[in-house]
């Protein structure tokens, strides 16, 4: 069966999964972090001022249309096959930029005007709403955004193999290549195996940054949960006591 | 410290003209408060005093000087304001919202949060509540925190938007006698807006009735504005011209009672003749008309 045949072969010696998984996770890693690094202060800076939204807007939309395969062929051929390393890291980061451009600034966006209001007439400056308010209201929205752009990294990042970079798209090739099926399904498996893994990583975080106090107070208007309110007096109580 | 509007006028950048040309003098130490219907301006002219609106023309001044040069950042910090939503951080809890700015003003965090937590008591607010969050608490629960924080940093001007908007009259009439309480203690410079002209002439030494785009119908203190309104406007919003607050007196069993426009009782008149008769005079003006009442 190809599938057990699959798993075989993902613990076979002759598969190198581990430099291959090592590889996909270089790739992957580096080209979040710099995602993140470009797209977060962007993000902030178009969510804390307002400005430059429509732009955003506008070429995230363009670059969500973009093929990510057809990206990776077009910076190969603009930039040569010399700089092949710093090609596909730029293709797979132009990828995840929207998505974590969107979820900086919509994060901003969507914090209610008279909080921010309240904070700036408090005698905050800029830099502490943006600081005490803006991030940590925002951060959740932020989290889903690196979530999606997490993900398309680590699917396109499998195509990496095409140009020469192996991956975790190796053994998916070259099993097409030599009609080793098992190795491509077992690629192939580990690959979503570590997009699930990421997904669930972030979908906890994406929870817990979500802050308690907005936590409690979600989906019940103005008036309070009362089991929450209890919970946590209890719990401040035993605290107290303990 | 007495704040003076001099002819300031606001126009939005949307072209509303939310206020004309206003001019206004707030006695150091004195509660004013400003009232007229919805949009007429208020929170404008409120929100000119801390630079969150700069006047489009005109100025205000504090202590004589044109805030116009000051920081705004550091105006806001040395004046309290209490926003016309709570404008509580749902973040952060009830305590580290009292003790935003003294935090900001670099106190240190044990001693805010020991001057928060004193702040709950002062406007009557459970200690226990400061280790909750907004949305754990009640509106008028919120409003209270309103006032707390925005005395935390001991400002000499306090600034107060309708802070009672969002209770039921019980506990509003319970806040309103905290306030007046507070006033009494902390010795501030208040402007306070209100639509309810009730409120107004309870808790203002000076009341300032204000018409769309923040035009002056007219100032003066309570007792002043009910003994002489000086338009149809200001008789009707103050509701003389309906005979309300023409209280009477009637001989009841020997003693003066005072009654409503309804001939509803509304308190018996104090003591000797020439009292009674200087009492009678004033009587319109008595605003605590349903403080006597029990
Ligand atoms: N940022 C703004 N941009 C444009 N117009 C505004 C802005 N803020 C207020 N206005 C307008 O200015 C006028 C006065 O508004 P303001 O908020 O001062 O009224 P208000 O007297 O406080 O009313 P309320 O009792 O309802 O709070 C209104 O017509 C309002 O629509
Ligand atoms: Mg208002």
């Amino acid at each position: 069966m190809l599938f057990v045949d699959a798993i075989t072969w993902i613990f076979s010696a002759d598969s190198d999964i581990v430099q291959r998984l090592g590889e996909h996770l270089f790739f992957t890693l580096l080209a979040f972090a710099i995602a993140v690094l470009v797209a977060v202060p962007l993000g902030y800076l178009i969510g804390h001022t307002g400005k430059g939204r429509e732009i955003a807007v506008a070429l995230s939309g363009a670059a969500r249309a973009l093929p990510s395969f057809g990206l990776i062929l077009l910076l190969v051929l603009l930039i040569g096959v010399l700089q092949i390393v710093p090609a596909v890291t730029l293709a797979l980061v132009l990828l995840a930029v929207p998505s974590i451009l969107a979820g900086a600034y919509s994060g901003l966006e969507a914090i209610d005007r008279r909080t921010l209001d309240a904070a700036r007439a408090m005698g905050m400056t800029e830099w502490q709403v943006l600081t005490k308010v803006e991030i940590p209201l925002g951060l959740p929205l932020l989290i889903s955004g690196m979530r999606a752009g997490a993900l398309q990294i680590v699917a396109t990042a499998t195509l990496a193999a095409y140009v020469g970079l192996g991956g975790l798209g190796y053994p998916v090739l070259q099993g097409i290549a030599v009609r080793r099926y098992d190795e491509t399904l077992g690629g192939a498996l580990i690959v979503v195996l570590l997009a699930v893994v990421l997904d669930s990583i972030f979908g906890v975080l994406e929870r817990v940054t979500v802050p308690r106090g907005v936590r409690l107070g979600r989906g019940i208007g103005e008036r309070r949960r009362r089991p929450p309110a209890i919970a946590t007096e209890t719990a401040n109580r035993l605290v107290q006591a303990g | 410290m007495s704040i003076e509007f001099r002819s300031v006028g606001k126009q939005f950048p949307d072209g509303t003209q939310a206020v004309g040309d206003f001019s206004l003098m707030i006695p150091s130490r004195t509660t004013t408060v400003l009232v007229g219907s919805s949009g007429c301006g208020k929170t404008t002219l409120l929100r000119m005093v801390n630079r969150m609106v700069d006047p489009t023309r005109g100025s205000v001044l504090i202590d004589g000087e044109d805030i116009s040069h000051r920081d705004p950042v550091a105006l806001r910090r040395s004046i309290g304001y209490v926003m016309q939503n709570s404008g509580l951080l749902p973040h952060r809890k009830v305590l580290d919202n009292v003790a935003t700015v003294p935090r900001l003003n670099g106190m240190a965090k044990a001693e805010a949060r020991e001057r928060a937590l004193t702040l709950l008591d002062t406007v009557g607010l459970d200690r226990e509540l400061g280790d909750r969050y907004p949305s754990q608490l009640s509106g008028g629960q919120q409003q209270r925190v309103g006032v707390a924080r925005a005395l935390a940093a001991d400002p000499n001007i306090l600034l107060m938007d309708e802070p009672f908007g969002a209770v039921d009259p019980i506990v509003r009439a319970e806040l309103q006698q905290e306030l007046l309480r507070l006033r009494r203690e902390l010795d501030k410079t208040v402007v306070f807006v209100t639509h309810d002209i009730d409120e107004a002439f309870l808790l203002g030494d000076q009341v300032v009735l204000l018409q769309r785009g923040g035009r002056i119908a007219q100032v003066g203190t309570p007792a002043e504005i009910l003994a002489n309104p000086t338009s149809d406007f200001v008789a009707e919003f103050v509701g003389a011209d309906r005979g309300r607050r023409a209280l009477r007196i009637e001989r009841v069993g020997g003693a003066d009672v005072v009654v409503d426009e309804l001939g509803r009782p509304a308190g018996v008149l104090a003591r000797s003749a020439s009292q009674a008769e200087a009492g009678a005079r004033t009587a319109p003006g008595a605003p605590a008309q349903g403080e006597l009442a029990s």
